[in-house]
């Protein structure tokens, strides 16, 4: 096994970024909401150096205050071409990953930033890899952890193979494009809020691939009062044990204030809509309870890196039992109406 | 109609996956054919289905890809799928790739397949590759080639020349068209892999791999391998074992232990 590798001060081609001198962008789209991710990004993007958020969008009044308590200054708001937007079907095509990924490669320009930050999601990490490639810059996605070395490289942590290694890398070129995972540091206000102003800046998307035609885009529907899976702190998922009822996972979900997930194959029969695993939604929540789901290969590789995992079986067998801390062989449609029922009452007698 | 499907050697995720020192530990008794490029090679044979029989009749798909030479276990299974033709891109100057030197080696052998005389329509690519999960090179090859993406489709049909999708990412369901040529990607639902039957499995046997280098692509002092890459690999260190799990077994108190467990680490 490799250690880490040392790099020695005197070596260093160009003088090391402190972090009072290094730009830092974080990519809010869309700009309508600052969901938890993106908070997280901010509280990551100031322990780096300067922060500023680029937009496809006007921030609301509401996300501007939130900006402005997160310690970001500036809002870099692109203006895209007209011509080139309505070609590929209208305001829905500024969520493209080339739109985006061309628009962060022009504010990293403009900004002369040395990091740009974006969450985990699929199209975020298109537009990461997009503006990467049009910058030379070095790429890391889904970061676990983000630090700088001694040289002042950005070095970020990623957990892989499910969850079973750990691995390191910097970023030798002059411009780092990292996507964070979700729950990778806790979102921290700035110590002190700041005013946040707007800047626009003009994109041109000449040069780069021709885009596609959007004809729909509907936004997905959040449920009132749950937490989405990708930002969530606790993490209910019910699979083919469920038996199609996912009355009692949703009831321990409300319980705990937690997002509520499901196996591929719960989704492939037609159950739920979303689903945890390495090609669905990967999430590395503090909690993660698993009902009625054995933990095939594919799902540990959505959900391994949890801090702590709860299964509720009733295969005694099941292979998720290797990978959790606590679990408990039984009919889940008796555990888990329990278990929330517990942790109400415990609830109601504290707020008592 | 020509088509081009990337498919990658991974070690099989059922395996114990390791590294060696800091590369993936490409052990070739647990390497396969990524599982999510089989959704790739379905989308292209399912395209030359809808063709008339003069139009099949013109048309190739062909799997390509950047691997060791010990990896032509992918490109067999590509094979017993019904793919055409199976090209392998391995050189040790591609070792130690990044996302870009990886899109830059695929684009490369697309265009090589171009200068054969007949343009390659489409390329398909599966959403992810199950070691890394970056789910970005897609993206990065339409960049390099200069194609329009249309990437995490859903459903696909083509029309003429035009490519729709839908799509749903973690933020919305899209529809989203483009003319050929493209690049494609799928995800694991857009449909169910073939199973390879008794005669393509036989003729697969024989199929005669091609085998490329980095010369051959022109890639010569293009920014590949670990020497062009943007990033440097510093450590992969296996991480200990959980604890020994805490297991009750329901006798209608398992629910109560289980809030107990969570109450007593602070997690509710």
């Amino acid at each position: 096994m490799t250690g880490p590798t040392q790099t020695t001060p005197t070596q260093t081609e160009s003088a090391p970024v402190p972090a009072a001198n290094r730009t830092v962008l974080v990519l809010l789209d869309p700009a309508t909401e600052v969901r938890s991710s993106v908070l997280e990004l901010f509280t990551l993007a100031r322990s780096l150096g300067r922060v500023e958020a680029v937009t496809l969008e006007a921030p609301t009044v509401e996300v501007l205050a939130q900006l402005g308590a997160y310690g970001v200054e500036t809002v870099r708001q692109a203006e895209l071409p007209q011509e080139a937007l309505d070609a590929a079907g209208g305001p829905d095509a500024r969520h493209l990953p080339a739109v985006v990924g061309a628009a962060l490669a022009a504010a990293v320009r403009r900004t002369d930033a040395d990091v740009v930050l974006a969450p985990a999601t699929f199209a975020a990490k298109e537009a990461a890899a997009l503006a990467a490639h049009a910058l030379g810059a070095g790429l890391v996605i889904d970061a676990a952890s983000v630090g700088t070395d001694d040289d002042g490289r950005l070095v970020a942590g990623k957990r892989v193979f499910a969850g079973a290694w750990d691995t390191r890398c910097a970023v030798t070129a002059e411009v780092a494009v990292l996507t964070v995972r979700s729950n990778a540091v806790v979102p921290e206000p700035a110590t002190a809020a700041v005013p946040t102003e707007v800047e626009g800046f003009a994109v041109s998307l000449d040069g780069a691939a021709p885009l596609p035609t959007v004809s729909g885009r509907t936004p997905k529907a959040r449920t009132e009062g749950r937490p989405t899976l990708e930002e969530a702190a606790v993490v209910v998922a019910g699979g083919r044990g469920t038996g199609g009822d996912f009355g009692p996972v949703e009831e321990l979900a409300d319980a705990l204030g937690a997002a509520v997930g499901a196996s591929r194959d719960a989704v492939f029969e037609g159950w739920f809509d979303r689903y945890v695993g390495q090609t669905g939604v990967t999430v590395a929540p503090r909690l993660y309870v698993g009902a009625g789901i054995s933990g095939a290969p594919h799902h540990r590789g959505g959900m391994q890196a949890a801090q702590v995992i709860v299964a509720v079986n009733s295969d005694p067998e099941a292979p998720i039992f290797e990978i959790c801390d606590f679990a408990v062989v039984g009919d889940l449609a008796d555990v888990l109406p329990q278990a929330a029922a517990a942790i109400r009452a415990h609830r109601d007698g504290r707020a008592g | 109609m020509r088509i081009v499907v990337t498919v990658k050697y991974v070690p099989d995720i059922n395996a114990e996956r390791r590294f060696e020192g800091c590369r993936v530990d490409r052990d070739p008794s647990v390497g396969t054919l990524n599982e999510l490029d089989e959704n790739a090679i379905e989308a292209a044979l399912r395209i030359l289905d809808g063709l008339s029989d003069d139009d099949r009749a013109g048309s190739e798909v062909v799997a390509l890809s950047v691997a060791p030479a010990t990896g032509d276990v992918a490109l067999r299974k590509a094979f017993q799928m019904g793919v055409d033709r199976g090209v392998r891109v391995t050189d040790d100057a591609l070792a130690g790739s990044d996302y870009f030197g990886t899109a830059a080696a695929l684009a490369a052998g697309v265009r090589r397949l171009e200068a054969e005389g007949a343009p390659v329509d489409l390329v398909i690519t599966g959403m992810a590759a199950l070691d890394g999960l970056g789910s970005v090179v897609p993206a990065l090859v339409a960049a390099e080639l200069g194609r329009p993406a249309l990437t995490l489709a859903k459903s696909v049909s083509l029309d003429g020349g035009t490519l729709s999708i839908t799509r749903e990412t973690d933020e919305a369901t899209e529809s989203m068209s483009a003319p050929l040529p493209a690049v494609l990607s799928v995800a694991d639902t857009a449909n169910t892999p073939r199973m390879p039957n008794f005669k393509l499995i036989m003729a697969a046997r024989s199929k005669e791999i091609e085998a490329w280098s980095a010369a051959d692509l022109g890639l010569e002092g293009a920014a590949v391998g670990a020497a062009g890459a943007r990033t440097e690999a510093l450590s992969a260190a296996e991480r200990p074992p959980r604890p020994e799990v805490e297991l009750v077994t329901d006798k209608g108190e398992g629910g109560a232990a289980l809030a107990a467990y969570l109450i007593r680490h602070e997690l509710v």
